[in-house]
């Protein structure tokens, strides 16, 4: 490592960590201003946040997020985990290729088209609008992020292992939930970190599929930032901040972790000849 | 421990009994993996209770083989039988044969006692059973202490036994063992050598077993098969291996062989002569029983301990000698080999066995020396 460190790079660190984090560290200082005024500091207080309690359409939304998260995270976990070990396993078959492409394009599909075929199928199909819709959404826009995190991991999982299960009896049902998914679970918890937290963020595609009852954190704050920005809003903002932060972390650690644990093996199996 | 086995040993031989059917049975399997392939046309047969070794070079096919058994390859054509049934279309885990991986496949999120327990568990054994059989296998491989331990907490050798055990446990019909003993140390190998045909024989099972220590096979097994690429050299028992080798492949492969070219000059009651222009001498050997043409370009396989070595020469026009100078001695402990350089510069080798305790040798550097040996000492190879 360069021990010297240059006026140039502590500067560029400070200008892009500023660019990234100053206007959130507004954001979370002023949800505990005491004012009702936004730019005005009036002292500390967490007033907000009690408000933000008794505000039962926020708490609504905010129930209905964490439904819509855990419930899509859920699906998408095991639709992504099903789609990574086809790509894992069956590496000759028929239009592979077409299938991974379609597997990764909704990562880079601009989220507006997503949210707008979504609500086509939808219309055509005559599918009722509503918290259901946006479950169905958020399971197809992060199940590709899932099948990414999970793939990553399976590529480090030495297939001899499901043999040798296989070999002592064990159909390859069993063999899944007793052998590959204990293995696999780092990727699939972070995977399904990271859908929830996906899930949790997402305005767009929501907002083309919700319906009446089912109007998500997002979509209430967005409405509500139109009437003027409140110190309420910041409070509530900073909480999704927290509960998003906390998931990115624990899905980093998790793969970070079985990367450290896959480099620990293979020194082991090295010095084990 | 070698008592306890010896005596059965000695009179098993169902390859000689017509009326006996082979337990395995792999029949022209040829397997391809794309446009390589690894195994060629393969015909083989093993014996119900047989220990049967695979030797051959890395790469020639041995570990493929085993896997199409256990049923993870499928043969590209030909069929593999078992006990008479074809076994294509049953999946590995319907198989009555465990296999002991190469590169041991343990459980890396289960105790070693875990992995042992593992293909009890999926027989259904009690769990009162699953505890004593795991014992007994922890025993068996002296790993007592480690039962708790996850195999990354484990010394290479002491995953290998974990390995064996793991295969051993469920007492399978077959058991496949694709290098088991490599990791471990002499003392212990030779040991867990004779505990492997110990259980062999106590429990009636049928091992196929590939190693790359030739020792190791002649030890353990009842037959050896020699493999070059995806073919089988030679079938046959250690002795029948190192004392008649069918080619010069299977000659060079085990043990150690002095090879000397000549052209056959005559034919003659089941002896031929060979001049062998290179060294300046006449070698009679036995011509067994291809047919030998005069004329033919041959080889004359001798192993180094049935090679005589002397200071004296012998009647002048005798066959089957050959002068030298001593270029190099080695010292073994319990044998000598001398390296004889020849007339023409090839190198013959001779062993002698240090049947006294002396610092000087009679024979040293740069003498000159006889080899000799009797006439049956060798044997005839031809191109
Ligand atoms: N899945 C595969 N795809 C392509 N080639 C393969 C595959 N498995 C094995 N081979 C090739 O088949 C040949 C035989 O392999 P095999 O593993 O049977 O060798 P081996 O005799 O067990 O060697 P070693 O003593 O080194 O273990 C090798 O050349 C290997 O590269
Ligand atoms: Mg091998």
């Amino acid at each position: 490592m360069n021990k010297t460190t240059s006026w140039f790079n502590v500067t560029s660190l400070v200008v892009g960590f500023a660019f990234l984090y100053v206007p959130i560290l507004i954001l979370v200082v002023y949800s505990f201003n005491a004012s009702k005024l936004v730019t005005i500091w009036g002292g500390f207080s967490t007033r907000w946040y009690v408000e933000l309690v008794h505000d039962q359409a926020i708490m609504d939304a905010a129930w209905v997020t964490m439904r819509v998260g855990i419930l899509s995270a859920s699906f998408a976990t095991v639709l992504g985990t099903m789609a990574a070990l086809v790509l894992d396993r069956y590496r000759k078959f028929h239009g592979r290729a077409l299938f991974s492409g379609m597997v990764y394009a909704p990562l880079v599909m601009p989220e507006v088209i997503t949210g707008l075929s979504l609500l086509l199928l939808f219309v055509a199909i005559g599918f009722d609008r509503g918290f259901w819709a946006v479950v169905i959404a958020h399971t197809t826009l992060t199940m590709c992020f899932v099948a990414v995190v999970v793939q990553s991991r399976l590529v480090t999982l030495d297939r001899s292992l499901e043999e040798a299960a296989l070999d002592l009896g064990c159909p390859p049902v069993k063999t899944f939930f007793l052998i590959t998914l204990p293995l696999i679970l780092p990727g699939v918890v972070a995977g399904w970190m990271l859908a929830f937290t996906l899930s949790l963020d997402d305005l767009v595609i929501a907002s083309f599929s919700t319906g009446p009852g089912a109007t998500t954190l997002p979509i209430k704050i967005y409405s509500m930032v139109r009437l003027g920005v409140t110190p309420e809003i910041n409070a509530i903002s900073t909480i999704l901040i927290s509960v998003i932060a906390v998931g990115v972390i624990v899905a980093s650690v998790l793969s970070h972790r079985s990367q450290v644990e896959k480099e620990k093996a293979e020194r082991a199996v090295f010095l084990g000849g | 421990m070698i008592e306890a086995v010896g005596p059965i040993k000695r009179k098993f031989a169902p390859w000689n009994d017509p009326t006996l059917k082979p337990f395995i049975r792999f029949e022209n399997v040829t397997k391809r993996f794309g446009d390589f392939t690894a195994v060629d046309n393969l015909t083989l047969d093993i014996y119900e209770r047989e220990f049967f070794a695979l030797l051959g070079p890395s790469g020639c096919g041995k570990t493929t083989l085993m896997r199409m058994l256990a049923g993870f390859e499928q043969p590209t054509e030909g069929r593999i039988l078992l006990d008479g049934k074809d076994l294509s279309g049953i999946p590995p885990y319907k198989r009555p044969a465990n296999m002991m991986f190469q590169s041991y496949a343990l459980f890396p999120h289960m105790t070693v006692e875990g992995n042992i327990a593992f293909g009890l568990k999926q027989e259904g054994m009690d769990t009162a059973d699953i505890n004593t059989r795991v014992a007994e296998m922890l025993e068996l491989v002296k790993l007592e202490k480690f039962a708790k331990r996850r195999p990354h907490q484990l010394s290479g050798g002491q995953r290998q036994r974990v390995a064996l055990a793991r295969s051993l446990a469920k007492r399978p019909k077959v058991l496949l063992l694709d290098e088991p003993l490599g990791a471990l140390d002499k003392k212990l190998r030779e040991e867990t050598q004779f505990e492997l045909m110990d259980i062999q024989v106590e429990l009636g099972m049928t091992f196929l077993i590939v190693t790359h220590d030739q020792e190791e096979a002649m030890t353990v097994s009842d037959r050896i098969a020699v493999m070059n690429h995806g073919v089988i050299a030679q079938i046959g028992t250690a002795s029948e291996i190192y004392e008649q080798p069918a080619s010069r492949y299977v000659a060079d492969f085990v043990g150690d062989i002095n090879l000397i070219d000549g052209t056959v000059s005559a034919v003659e009651n089941g002896v031929a002569t060979l001049r062998c222009a290179g060294v300046d001498a006449t070698i009679q050997a036995e011509t067994g029983k291809g047919e030998v043409a005069v004329g033919a370009e041959a080889g004359f396989a001798i192993r180094p301990e049935k090679v005589h070595i002397s200071l004296e020469a012998p009647p002048a026009g005798a066959p089957n000698v050959l002068a030298g100078e001593v270029w190099d001695i080695g010292y073994l402990g319990d044998i000598s080999v001398y390296r004889v350089r020849l007339a023409g510069g090839s190198i013959v080798k001779a062993t002698v066995a240090n049947l006294t305790r002396m610092v000087e040798r009679p024979i040293t550097w740069e003498d000159k020396v006889f080899l000799t040996w009797p006439a049956d000492a060798g044997v005839l190879l031809l191109k």
